[in-house]
């Protein structure tokens, strides 16, 4: 399946952005500016096009990195960068 | 005699894959490698309600069939039948978390679009109900063309269902209609999301324990000091606790010495079994109790979940000097033993990522140091209090393992900016959800690390021991003469005292290093076996080793040798991992040359600081 390489779309914001505790939907991700092998992970723990997601912890040091997001019944803790390629849209 | 037939465990990463396979086969289980790769393999017999033995292979957790890691890669392998020296499994058993239907049936369906011999176990499903989840296992059965038996591992509900299964799984490879290869990932998804829907009677919102854990075990000024609060207990808990049991052990040592000696005549044989043997062993297993209960909370830690966390905490830090978050259990393993860590450094997918935590693996202050650090902190040490409760010999341990924990991050930054540059490395992991070890799990867990344990002592230690006594009492000296200078050992040493000396060493140090290549822990049986053997008569021999040492020693000298071993790469076993898990002899080679570098400069330093400070 290709994917959609946008980067932003129109109105929505990137997963690193939002806000704790807001369901989102993943409406695009860039994964040409992922490593291939984080791209294959991250599809197959099923943060892919479509996945609905909530972002619910973020680290406490510089950067506030890395996240934890929920999606599904799985809790997935991730790089900024990586959430950073992600454009989602709230829900609910 | 026919051959016993093969089944294998696969499933997602945290679908109670282990704790099935120790219910299935109890303590019946072997663990080796598979030939070439360093993955583990985890086989046991289980019986079927026939009576007949099935082999059952314990796979690593995957997340589908197109292999990132080395453990992906065994499963991989195993599934198709690929793997050298590995049967083909007759059935397979997919293990599937009952609470995450919707992520573990992706590589379900493409297991079962394999058309092999398949049952599955649809597990956890106690925690399932816990989190309000009511499922129908037939309406799931139904979807995936395969027998799906509910379990309970822990509780060791459904086994008998299962193995009955298993035993006619031949009937039920998944029929033609059920068997879609050709659907690609996100089909496969969206099939999931839809066969969980139809498996799912009804769902109450409950608030899930685990979220509410995290809510404080993540929170990101509670987490980090609960995490240090947490890793402080582990670390005094296995200096406090284990002491009991290692002065008992100590003193059974002894007995057994003195037993030996009171009943056997004087002679080079009696020596050899009370000081070569008794002694030289015996000063080893003396810390099985601490490697025990350090091993004991790590286990406990990745059993809960809570090592993921851990994990998620520290990402940053370890970002800091060009690492992960993943990086941190394969180091924290490495407190009790290099080896373990090393080998679970697998699960780091990023190559030079993983290298540069296998070069820095042995930094950390393994449970072979500690009968080191404990023998020269007891004798040279005072032991008195320097304030709020904290003693003077509790907090030169504490700076040692420090020294490591600093050197090894300053190691990391330096290497990833040279030998192991790269691109920054991620951090992508599943936080699994909490859970309640059992206690036969920890038992069975903790058994293997001690047989592991005891096995290094009855074969190594015990035989560098013996060796190292011939080479201290043959040639035997001339009369007037001391025996450890006529000795082929105080030859050899004498000439690695030339380049010790340097830094304090003196030349019994010498002579106790060439044998610690085995193991650390050697040293301190080879200094017990020195004094031991130079000592004249019965009463010196008795006196403890401590005593030895602080009657021929300087403080420069001991701390000195305190700075060797925190970075010296005394351990051939790490090294010939090292060798396995990066495929020849560069990389070890490059950990012996730095390691050794540090260890003497850093000993040089000690000793000239302290001789300085009129120590």
């Amino acid at each position: 399946m290709q994917l959609a390489a946008a980067s932003v779309t129109p109105g929505g914001v990137q997963l690193d952005e939002l806000p704790i505790g807001q369901p989102a939907r993943i409406t695009a991700v860039d994964w040409a500016c992922l490593v291939p092998e984080e791209a294959q992970r991250l599809r197959a723990l099923g943060l892919d096009d479509g996945a609905r997601v909530t972002l619910a912890y973020r680290g406490v040091f510089a950067g506030r990195d890395p996240l934890a997001v929920e999606i599904g019944r799985m809790t997935v803790a991730l790089r900024r960068a990586h959430a950073r390629a992600m454009t989602v849209e709230q829900v609910g | 005699m026919t051959r016993v037939r093969t089944a294998a465990l696969v499933g997602n990463p945290n679908a109670g894959k282990s704790a099935l396979f120790n219910a299935l086969t109890g303590a019946r289980q072997k663990i080796a490698n598979y030939p070439g790769v360093t993955v583990e393999r985890k086989a046991g017999r289980m019986l079927l309600p026939s009576g007949e033995p099935v082999e059952l292979i314990d796979l690593p957790g995957s997340y589908g069939l197109d292999a990132t890691s080395p453990d992906e890669e065994v499963t991989r392998k195993v599934i198709l039948g690929e793997m050298e020296g590995q049967a083909k499994p007759e059935a397979l058993v997919i293990v599937l978390d009952a609470a995450n239907l919707e992520q573990h049936l992706v590589f379900a369906q493409e297991v079962i679009a394999l058309g092999r011999p398949t049952v599955v176990a649809l597990n956890m499903i106690d925690l399932a109900e816990r989190d309000g989840l009511v499922l129908d296992p037939g309406a799931l059965q139904e979807a995936l063309g395969v027998p799906v038996i509910p379990t309970v591992a822990v509780r060791r509900r459904g086994l008998t269902e299962l193995a009955a299964a298993i035993g006619e799984a031949e009937l039920h490879a998944a029929d033609p209609v059920h068997r879609r290869p050709h659907i690609d990932l996100t089909e496969r998804r969206l099939e999931a999301h839809a066969m969980a829907d139809g498996a799912i009677l009804s769902e109450t919102k409950r608030h899930r324990l685990h979220s509410r854990l995290d809510k404080v075990l993540l929170h990101p000024w509670l987490g980090p000091p609960i995490l240090f609060a947490l890793l402080f207990v582990v670390f005094q808990a296995v200096f406090a606790w284990a002491t009991p049991f290692a002065d008992a052990l100590d003193a059974g040592a002894a007995w057994l010495a003195d037993t030996v000696r009171a009943g056997m005549a004087p002679s080079l044989a009696r020596d050899l079994l009370t000081d070569g043997v008794i002694s030289g062993v015996g000063s080893v297993i003396v810390f099985l109790p601490q490697i025990l209960i350090l091993f004991f909370f790590i286990l406990v830690l990745e059993a809960t979940g809570y090592m993921a966390r851990a994990a998620f905490l520290m990402d940053r830090l370890m970002a800091g000097v060009g690492l992960s978050g993943r990086s941190f259990i394969p180091l924290l393993s490495s407190f009790a033993c290099a080896i373990p860590g090393i080998m679970a450094t697998r699960s780091i997918a990023d190559p030079k990522d993983r290298l540069t935590t296998i070069l820095i693996a042995p930094l950390m202050t393994c449970s072979a140091r500690l009968p080191v650090y404990a023998v020269i902190i007891a004798a040279f040490i005072p032991d008195r209090s320097v304030g709020a409760g904290v003693g003077l010999q509790g907090l030169v341990l504490f700076a040692l393992y420090v020294a490591g924990i600093v050197g090894a991050m300053v190691v990391a930054l330096v290497l990833r900016r040279s030998v192991t540059k790269g691109a920054a490395s991620g951090f992508i992991m599943e936080l699994p959800k909490y859970q309640l070890p059992t206690i036969k799990d920890l038992a069975l867990g903790l058994f293997q690390r001690a047989w592991i344990f005891l096995r290094r002592a009855g074969t190594i230690i015990f035989t560098v021991t013996v060796v190292l006594w011939l080479l201290l009492n043959f040639p035997r000296a001339a009369p007037g003469e001391d025996q450890v200078d006529a000795s082929l050992a105080g030859h050899l040493a004498n000439g690695l005292a030339v380049v010790v000396e340097p830094i304090g060493f003196n030349r019994d140090i010498a002579l106790a290093l060439i044998p610690a290549m085995a193991a650390r822990e050697v040293s301190v049986s080879s200094l017990a076996t020195t004094y031991a053997v130079s000592a004249g008569d019965e009463t010196q021999q008795a006196t403890q080793l401590g005593d030895q040492l602080k009657a021929r020693w300087t403080l420069p000298t001991a701390l000195a040798f305190l700075a060797w071993f925190v970075f010296a790469p005394q351990c051939m076993s790490t090294i010939a991992v090292t060798r396995r898990e990066t495929n020849g002899w560069k990389w070890p080679g490059f950990m012996l040359a730095y390691l050794f570098g540090l260890a003497y400069i850093f000993a040089g330093i000690t000793y000239w600081s302290a001789v300085a400070l009129g120590l």
